[in-house]
């Protein structure tokens, strides 16, 4: 098997791919578990897709500092939007799937997203800084892994970083059980003295930031460029992950791969001549997350596999 | 401050928060406009003067109305159930490819014959399509914002597919035209929708077809034992199950009946407007997102989702008009959302009653305790 075979091909540019559905999908693991679900996922992604392109283009200093600022500024610009949700679902006690939508419209494609790509003037040309894969090239042509896992961007890395953390805070922390404690039940939490308004508040924030970075991944480095609409639905395809992934950020990378790896399929056809239409494939990972949503989906298995049991309740100390 | 339920919804209430939250939203907008250097008072009067009273601007504006009263029914018809069917974009191009379907079979019968059965085959598309998540909901718990949104990207996907990337019955491949840019079969006469001019306004069948469609979806819901279990199943499903309502096949039938009004819509889309299955123009116009807005602002009252759409039309045909350089992009959507955020928030108004007092010094705890009596 050479680095240049299907299989190489698709699995690396499947971890590539699946990256910005990772990060987004870690951000909407971390509201959920704190009850809080954020449909706003898209718009979020758009937004900070748009502003981290924008910090590119724009500010002038080294490549690598300026890299980190966009990534910044992208995770700033989406906690923005997320803060609206958690203002609407939280303090007004409104309905969080359509709040969320709402978010969707108002910064996705059409909306916010549009208006500051428009507005700023960054649609047609090239980014002028971009992610590239830093590691040597000796690691990057070894045989197999060479390709999949050296010849990544600092992205793939750092979100491997946030896995680990995203885990070891939700599991052995105590702010990281308080949060979940919040997403259970969150009347034992209130009278255990947790803040409970305060924790949905910071996780949806913090969603929103890494929801950010997911679309800037699609800005800075996968397609390094603004186009309206760049994320072409990726943010509803983390919201599913989500569930397909349990609640769990370890399985969210096991499933942000396969999912990339689907929507690397196509491309990776064409590379090697055989000819399936793109639209069907490109209908596979859409299909699968209902198909994974079904057997998923029962009562039992959702209880037994962690859906926060308080998921798209808002809390009313009075009403409890 | 104090934040209580009320135990009553006075009805004003349900005009004057909408009224307000779209005033609010105005505010907003006018702001974002500001903060990014363009003249607020200008951007929206040219808005206002595009959308209805520049010449010709108001029949554009039913035009670009009709599919948003067939999404926003879409949507309120299911959401009234507590049922999320965020699917209406799918549901019409599902109906979109049969109704275009219908029409091409047709063409040589009369032209009743033809649009009629092209709103049949319309909503019998839209109803496959919402059977799918209405089914998985129904009998195996699946979540169906989900899943209904999923299939808004597989049928988008399928119809690309069959103008573009196949050689399907609706797809034209006669003609220099057609081979340098695939596009769809032009529908015969006979599938071309009439329309009616009144005043100089005007009204597509569509249009017409989606009104009496808001009319029979208010006597459903206010007038028959079908709709009353609907809502008792959106209240409280479990008091439905132990009343012995049927909920799981009235769940399938609300999704069929939603995705059915979404599809009537893409038949409208083929008959009324665009003459031919056209993938591109309908999956660029986003009107299964926008119904949703409609029907929450219009609280899912089908009048109020028709009068809605006629705004909210007015707001997207003065975007198409706009679209230019000088004015800004985005601005509809940011519009939209900045409404709906408004009307969200307004929301806690009708439901809550919301109390300025001063604490009594001596009882700290009295807010959580019914009033003290004197």
């Amino acid at each position: 098997m050479t680095n240049n075979s299907l299989l190489v091909l698709v699995i690396s540019s499947g971890v590539g791919y699946g990256t910005p559905l990772l990060y987004a999908a870690l951000g909407e693991v971390l509201a959920e578990r704190t009850g809080v679900l954020n449909l706003g996922v898209e718009g979020m992604m758009l937004v900070g897709a748009v502003m981290g392109f924008w910090t590119v283009q724009r500010i002038h200093i080294g490549s690598t500092l300026v890299l980190a600022a966009a990534i910044g500024v992208a995770a700033l610009a989406a906690a923005a939007m997320a803060l609206i949700h958690a203002f609407l679902v939280v303090t007004l006690r409104a309905n969080q799937i359509v709040s969320g939508l709402a978010l969707t419209i108002f910064a996705g494609a059409g909306g916010l997203s549009s208006y500051l790509g428009n507005d700023l003037n960054l649609s047609g040309a090239p980014a002028r800084h971009q992610f590239t894969e830093p590691l040597p090239n000796s690691l990057q042509n070894l045989k197999i892994v060479g390709p999949i896992l050296f010849g990544q961007s600092v992205l793939v890395y750092a979100s491997w970083l946030f896995v680990a953390l995203v885990a070891v805070y939700l599991r052995w922390t105590r702010a990281g059980l308080n949060a979940r404690a919040v997403g259970e039940s969150p009347a034992a939490a209130d009278a255990m003295g947790i803040d409970v308004v305060r924790y949905r508040y910071l996780h949806t924030i913090a969603g929103g930031a890494l929801a950010g970075i997911g679309g800037a991944t699609f800005s800075l480095w996968l397609t390094p460029q603004w186009v309206d609409g760049l994320t072409e639905g990726a943010g509803w395809i983390a919201i599913a992950l989500v569930i397909f992934a349990f609640w769990r950020p370890t399985f969210c990378l096991v499933g942000a791969y396969f999912f990339g790896a689907l929507t690397a399929l196509p491309f990776a056809l064409q590379a090697h001549n055989v000819h399936i239409s793109g639209d069907l494939i490109q209908t596979i990972p859409y299909a699968a997350t209902v198909v994974v949503l079904v057997l998923v989906s029962s009562a039992v298995a959702r209880r037994r596999l962690g859906a926060p049991a308080a998921l798209g309740r808002p809390y009313v100390r009075e009403e409890r | 401050m104090r934040i209580e339920r009320r135990l009553e919804q006075p009805r004003w209430l349900s005009f004057v928060v909408p009224a307000v939250a779209i005033a609010l939203a105005t505010l907003l907008g006018g702001l974002v406009l500001l903060v990014t250097g363009h003249a607020p008072v200008k951007s929206f009067r040219r808005l206002f003067e595009a959308a209805f009273t520049a010449k010709g601007a108001l029949s554009a504006t039913v035009v670009s109305a009709t599919p948003l009263a067939f999404t926003g029914l879409c949507a309120a018809v299911a959401f009234r159930m507590n049922l999320f069917n965020i699917g209406g974009e799918g549901q019409l191009y599902g109906g979109a490819i049969t109704g275009a379907t219908a029409g091409l079979l047709l063409a040589h019968s009369p032209s009743p014959v033809a649009i009629g059965a092209m709103v049949l085959a319309g909503a019998a598309g839209g109803a496959l399509v919402a059977a799918i998540p209405g089914f998985l909901r129904a009998f195996l718990a699946t979540n169906e914002i989900i899943t209904s949104l999923m299939l808004n990207y597989v049928v988008g996907l399928i119809l690309t597919y069959l103008i573009f990337d196949t050689h399907s019955y609706l797809r034209e491949t006669k003609g220099f035209e057609a081979q340098v840019f695939p596009q769809g079969k032009t529908l015969p006469a006979s599938a071309t929708w009439p329309s009616w001019t009144v005043h100089g306004l005007a009204l597509p069948l569509g249009f017409l077809v989606a009104a009496g469609l808001a009319f029979a979806v208010w006597g459903l819901y206010a007038r028959t034992r079908f709709g009353f279990e609907v809502q008792v199943i959106g209240d409280s499903s479990r008091a439905a199950r132990y009343a012995g309502m049927r909920t799981r096949r009235k769940i399938l039938a609300v999704m069929c009946l939603s995705g059915a009004l979404a599809g009537i819509g893409g038949a409208s889309q083929d008959g009324d407007f665009r003459h031919q299955l056209d993938p591109r123009g309908l999956t660029a116009a986003g009107y299964g997102y926008a119904g949703i807005v409609i029907a929450a602002l219009g609280r899912y009252n089908p009048f109020a989702v028709v009068v809605l759409a006629f705004g909210l039309g007015g707001l997207q045909n003065a975007g198409y008009t706009l679209q230019s350089a000088d004015f800004p992009a985005g601005l509809v959507g940011v519009m939209e959302g900045l409404i709906l955020f408004c009307a969200l928030g307004g929301e806690i108004f009708v439901r809550y009653r919301v109390r300025f007092e001063r604490r009594a010094p001596k009882a700290p705890t009295a807010a959580l305790e019914p009033e003290p009596s004197p």
